[in-house]
Order: structure tokens, then sequence, then C-alpha cells
């Protein structure tokens, strides 16, 4: 007895201590109290720009107000020459294209289709005055806008049609000693109204962002950490991180929730494993659009209907557009969930030059690469906006149509309702070649989403990916997530197994029994 | 009367033995619970629970196997798992047809065999090749990632496939030997007397030779329990 009892000791003592020193120690998490600190203090400006006597006076032409800024910030000008908010395109290296130079002023999207030819309108999203075609003066830093990113007053405002230049009669005496560091409405001027109204391209970019809890965005929740864009979105010389893969290729000056996260950002060695295939988005996005609903598809091929002659618009409850004369059919979505693909920062786009192949559809208006194969790929959620538009039936390529203009019978989709029209007018300001035969084919485009983080306690769940069905990594094959991922023929042969193992085992118990009753017949 | 043989009591298991193999039943058990609920058959703890269960069930299960280890070098009980030839037709003669004709178990076991030819086999192949295939496979499993100076490291595995399949078809043949086991536990001189066995350390046999001693006497002593073991 005095045995067993010293062998349970010398066992039982060490495994209890060695589970124990094993256990994760509840270590707390004090880096997000550190974050919380340092982003709490706030943002005080070195200069009071109503202080300053070149800005104390009328102006009539906001060149002038730009003539202003850069006579004290000398290099700035052409610092945002070179910027992608300006040029609204990049130099990138991608496979199999090779060296590259796109973005907004060249590409398509599945949205509005591309600026080519609607200059005006679009381009009230510029960081300039006058780009109205091809003819704007990208080297003249004296058509920079500088009032629509660093405006403070909230009185700022650019003209719809006007090619970037503001409103007529704003008070730039006022406007002008009250600019600064940029803020919430400043990025949000242009980032939150992108395809033409309040969250319609993003899904996780809209004004509720101004007022919304932290249940919405942790990060700039009124009751969260009140960050502006800018305090996760630095800028050296202008040039920012952060990228949007509809119009970005490259790798590079991305942001990444690590630059204060860590990646060790969790107390739990598990799901600190998980960041290196696993996006921290993946987990804390769990749904994106939660307060207005972001446009999920888009069918041009319906544009142009008329009701007793007059074009014509349904709205859904909740004011939401489900039809329009100008732009076709759409379905809405709100407190999306995610789809999710690998990616591996690197992107390719259709480009209108570029051939549709017909066995590879829907087209993928943009290429986000990745895979579990690819090192550097890791797993984001992103919202996938699907939709109808138009193409060459011939030349089977994408079509730009002329959407805007400022007068009737230019060509202008959105003024005659004539599609030939505007078809052969946006590809005439291209120097394109269209057909002449138009059809609307199926187009699909990837916004990796980054925010709308929600806070930690609404992340998601184990469960939520590692279940045999349903989960939320389901349409990803080439990676085995264990409770979702199986192989059927050792299930199979699992099954199998334990199926003769069990009709063995019963076989031979009842053979026993029966030769076992038969023997204690014969004994009696 | 059919049976004339004597019963006599021998001590089979020792303590250290009883609590190695009730423990590691139990661990067994509880593996297989987890391990088919992380597989997703079922749901029972809740996919996070059951990893961490699993884990620690996992280091349990290898520091009872490495003091196992231990014990069967100084032992010598290692030697129980030498295999033999000798005997093997006839146990698998007596499993079967011998048993349903009430035949006299072929092999007669004794503190220094206390395992016929056919589990010298068997428990051979889990010791050295059974077990360390799935403690391998489920360290790879658990540390295919792993942390290291402020960055997650990768030990290189192309993908989890490979591993997450072996340690799944090692489960499955698990259970199957679990199964088998179970009902042979029922094979001995009486339906209970293996199990007792493994709780108590003393079995029941039927001494079919009376030249033997009737009965063995030993205590917990190793020592005494050995002599007693070489004098059969």
């Amino acid at each position: 007895m005095k045995n067993i009892l010293a062998f349970f000791l010398s066992v039982i003592v060490p495994l209890v201590i060695i589970t124990l020193v094993l256990r994760d120690a509840g270590k707390e998490n004090t880096l997000l109290a550190e974050l919380r600190e340092e982003y709490s203090r706030p943002h005080v400006p070195s200069v009071d720009h109503s202080k300053h006597e070149v800005l104390q006076r009328d102006f009539d032409n906001p060149h002038e107000i730009t003539a202003a800024c850069l006579s004290c910030h000398t290099e700035r000008g052409s610092e945002v020459l070179g910027n992608a908010h300006w040029n609204w395109e990049r130099a990138a290296y991608i496979e199999g294209r090779g060296v590259t130079y796109l973005g907004k002023k060249n590409l398509i999207n599945n949205f509005c289709t591309g600026i080519a030819s609607n200059e005006g309108t679009c381009n009230r999203c510029h960081i300039g005055y006058g780009w109205r075609d091809g003819s704007f003066d990208f080297s003249n830093q004296y058509n920079i806008d500088c009032l629509i990113c660093h405006d403070n007053s909230g009185m700022y405002d650019k003209a719809r049609g006007g090619a970037g230049y503001p409103v007529p009669g704003l008070d730039f005496r006022t406007i002008v000693q009250r600019v600064g560091r940029p803020q919430k409405d400043n990025c949000g001027y242009c980032h939150f109204h992108g395809g033409g109204g309040n969250n319609v391209k993003h899904g996780d970019l809209e004004m509720a962002l101004l007022t919304a809890s932290r249940e919405v965005d942790v990060h700039m929740g009124v009751d969260g950490g009140r960050l502006e864009c800018v305090d996760c979105h630095t800028a050296t010389n202008h040039q920012m991180l952060g990228r949007y893969y509809g119009v970005s290729s490259d790798n590079t000056q991305r942001l990444h929730c690590e630059q204060c996260h860590t990646s060790f950002p969790h107390t739990n060695r598990k799901l600190n494993e998980h960041t290196i295939k696993v996006a921290c988005q993946t987990c804390h996005i769990p749904h994106y659009a939660k307060v207005n609903a972001t446009k999920m598809y888009w069918d041009w091929s319906t544009a142009t209907r008329r009701d007793e002659g007059l074009p014509y618009q349904v709205l859904d409850t909740l004011g939401n557009e489900l039809y329009t004369s100008i732009k076709g059919d759409f379905h809405w979505a709100q407190n999306a969930v995610p789809e999710y693909y690998w990616f591996n920062g690197t992107a390719d786009h259709h480009l209108l030059t570029d051939i549709i192949d017909l066995d590879d559809l829907p087209v993928k208006i943009n290429t986000l690469f990745g895979g579990y194969h690819d090192p550097g790929a890791r797993i984001y959620p992103m919202k996938v906006h699907r939709g109808k538009q138009p193409y060459d039936t011939h030349y089977m390529t994408i079509i730009q149509p002329k959407l805007w203009d400022a007068e009737v019978n230019k060509g202008a989709l959105w003024v005659d309702l004539d599609w030939e029209a505007a078809l052969r007018t946006g590809m005439e300001y291209l120097n394109l070649t269209y057909s002449g035969g138009h059809d609307f084919i199926e187009t699909e485009m990837f916004l990796p989403l980054n925010h709308m983080v929600s806070p930690s306690g609404q992340a998601l769940a184990c469960s939520d990916c590692h279940v045999r069905s349903g989960g939320r990594l389901a349409s990803l094959d080439d990676v085995y997530i264990p409770g979702q991922s199986r192989s059927a023929a050792i299930d199979y042969f699992g099954v199998l197994l334990l199926i003769t193992a069990l009709g063995g085992v019963v076989t031979h118990a009842t053979a026993r029994y029966i030769t076992f009753a038969r023997r204690k017949v014969r004994t009696i | 009367m059919l049976h004339m043989d004597n019963e006599i009591r021998v001590y089979i298991y020792r303590g250290y033995e009883r609590f190695w193999h009730w423990t590691q039943a139990f661990l067994i058990f509880f593996l297989a619970i987890t391990g088919f609920e992380i597989h997703g058959s079922f749901s029972l703890f809740g996919f996070e629970q059951a990893v961490d269960l699993h884990n620690k069930a996992a280091w349990a299960l290898i520091i009872l196997i490495i003091f196992t280890i231990f014990w069967h070098f100084t032992t010598g009980e290692w030697r129980q798992y030498l295999p033999t030839t000798q005997n093997l037709k006839a146990q698998l003669e007596y499993y079967v047809t011998g048993i349903f004709r009430n035949a006299p178990h072929p092999t007669r076991k004794t503190l220094i065999s206390k395992l016929n030819p056919l589990q010298r086999l068997v428990y051979l192949g889990l010791k050295i090749l059974f077990i360390p295939v799935m403690v391998m496979s489920g360290l790879v499993y658990m540390f295919y990632r792993y942390p290291k100076d402020g960055a997650i490291e990768s030990l290189g595995l192309a993908d989890l496939h490979g591993i997450a399949y072996i340690h799944t078809l090692g489960a499955y043949i698990m259970l199957a030997f679990v199964l088998v086991h179970v009902y042979l536990i029922t094979t001995g001189h009486t339906l209970t007397s293996n199990l007792r066995a493994m709780i108590t350390g003393w079995e029941e046999l039927t001494d079919h030779d009376n030249d033997k001693p009737s009965a063995i006497e030993a205590d917990d002593k190793p020592s005494s329990s050995e002599e007693a073991g070489k004098t059969t």
C-alpha cells in the first residue's frame, strides 16, 4: 500500500505541477492600456493660422489660397505633386504586366465604371482645381486644393460638376484661418461617398463613423478611441499609409493593425499563432455596413428605362435606391457578413484593353493575389461588389461609357439615357475602339475591409470557422481548418474500421454465449 | 463435474502498472472525446475548450509515457513485450475456436510473463509504432506554428493536411483497439477476472497443471514478487 501511495505521489504531483506551469498564465494585456493612454492625448496644433498676416484677407480665386499656403509651406506643393491623391495613378510592378502606371485616372470599376469622360463630376473628389479633361496641368502646384483636406471649419465644399472647384460664395477669409490637421470629415468628404453616395462603395467607410459608438468602430467611436483617420493613416511628406486595392497593386505603403497592436496582440498563444495566416480584420470585423447599407450589386443593363417617357427611381423603405433610370438596379446590404479570401497585398486589374475570358466569368475587375501556400498571404475579410456592366461584344473588352455632362446631347448617359451614344462617346474620349455592338457582362470587385473594427468581445469566436459546415471560411479549400476540414476517405475508413471491430466483437460474443448455453444444457 | 481445475490467485499487475493503465485509459478516452470534437464530429465542450482540454490531456499523457518508459527500463518490465512466435498460433486458435469449446487458455499468466504472445505483438506495436506516431503527429500539430523571439515561427510544413490525416487515422485505429480490448477483458477465467486483476493486481487463474504451486504468494514488494515469479 505504501508503495502505491509513493507511486501516486511521485507521478501525480509532478503531473499536476507541470500542467500548472504549462497553463497560460492570465497575463493582462497592458499594450491596449498603453495605446489608449497614448491616443487619448489631444492633438495640439503648433500653429494658429488666424495669426498669419498672409491669410488676413478675402480670396476670390481658390488658386490664390493655394499660393498663400505655399508662401509659407514652400516645399509642400512639390510633395503633393508626387502624391497618389494628386496623380490618381502609381507606378507598380504587376506580375505578367511589368511596370504599370495605374490608378483611378485610368482604371475601371463596377460602380460608376470610371472617370474618363466624366471628370467634370467625378473629379469633385480630386485634391485639385479644374481636372475637367486631359488638358489638366498636373505639374502646376497652384492647382492643388489644400482646403479639401485641411479645412477644419467644416464650411468648405466642392461644387457638383465643378471638376474640383469649390462652390461659389464661400467665406474663404474665415475658412483659411481655420486650417489644420485633416479630420474625419475631411477624409470622409470623398472616402465616405465613393461610388456616388454614402457608404455605396466601401461598406466600412461612411458618415455614421463621425458619430458612431464603439460597437460600430472601436477606434473611431465617440465612446471608443475617438481616433482621427490620420492617427493611423500617418503621412510623411504627404505620402500616406494605407491602400485601396480597387486602384492599388503593390504591397507597399500599407497600413497594418500590427503597427500599433504588434504581432502578439493576444494573451492567448494559439490566437497569436493565427496571425501568421489570418489577418486581424478577419476576426475583428465580423460585420460591415453596420449602420447604413452598402451597395452589393449594380446592374447597369436595366438603366435607361423610362416611366411615361420620364426617368424614374424606386427606393426601399430606408431610402436606398433600388432602381434609377440613369444607373440601373441595385442590391444593398446592411450588417453584411464579409467574404473571405487569401490576399498577399498585390493585385492586378482588368484594364479597358484586356480581353474578357468567357470561360472565367464573372470578370474580375481586380484580382487580389494570394493562397495558402503563399507565405505572404493571409485571409482577409472582403466586400465583394458584383454587377453587370457594358462590354464590347466584338472586341470582348469592357467599355467606358460617358455618364455625365453639363449639357444635353453630348452623349452622357445620365443626361440623355442613350446607351449607344454614351458608349461611343466614352470610348472616343479614350481613343479606344468600339465596335458598335454591346451587351452587359457579370463583373466582380474585391474590397478588403479594414474599418468598423468591433470591440474584442464581439470578435469572431473559434467556432465561427472551426465548425464542420457553415463556417465563415467554408469557401477556402486549400487550408486545413481543424473542425471544418477532413479527409472523407479517412473518415469512411475509420467508421468502417469501427463497424468491423464492433461487428467482430458482437459476433464473437454471440458465438461464445451460444456455445456456453449449449454446454450448460449438456452439463445439466 | 466438468471443471476439475483448481482456482489459483496470482499477483499480476503492480501498483504503478495499474495506476499507469487506468490513467492512460482515462486520458485516451478523454483525448478521443475532445479530439473528435476538434475533428468536428460532434459538439460537447465547444471548440475552444476542446482544444485546450485536448492539449492539456496530451501533455499529461506524454508525461505519463515518460514516467512509464522510465519504469519499464528500471524494472526490466520492457522484456514483457519481447515478441515471440511460440504459442502465437495457439493463442489465435484459442480466440477463433478454443474459446467456444471452453478449451483452456494456451498461455499461462504470471508476473514475469503477463502477456500472451498475441498481446506481446500488439502492445509492442502500440509502444514502438503507434504511440510514437500519435505523439509526434500531435506535437507537430501543436507546434507547427510557435512563437519565438517576438514572431510566429513555422516548422516549415507545407500544410497541415498530412499531419491531421495521420492523427485522425490514428484516432480511429485507437478507438477500434479500445473496442476490441474492452471486449477481450471478458475472455479471462471469468468474465470479470481480467478487469478485477487490473483493479486489484490479483487475478484468478485456472491451474491446469497440478504440479505447479497452487498459489503464488506475493505482496506489493517488487523484490519478493519477482522471487515468487522466478520460482515458477
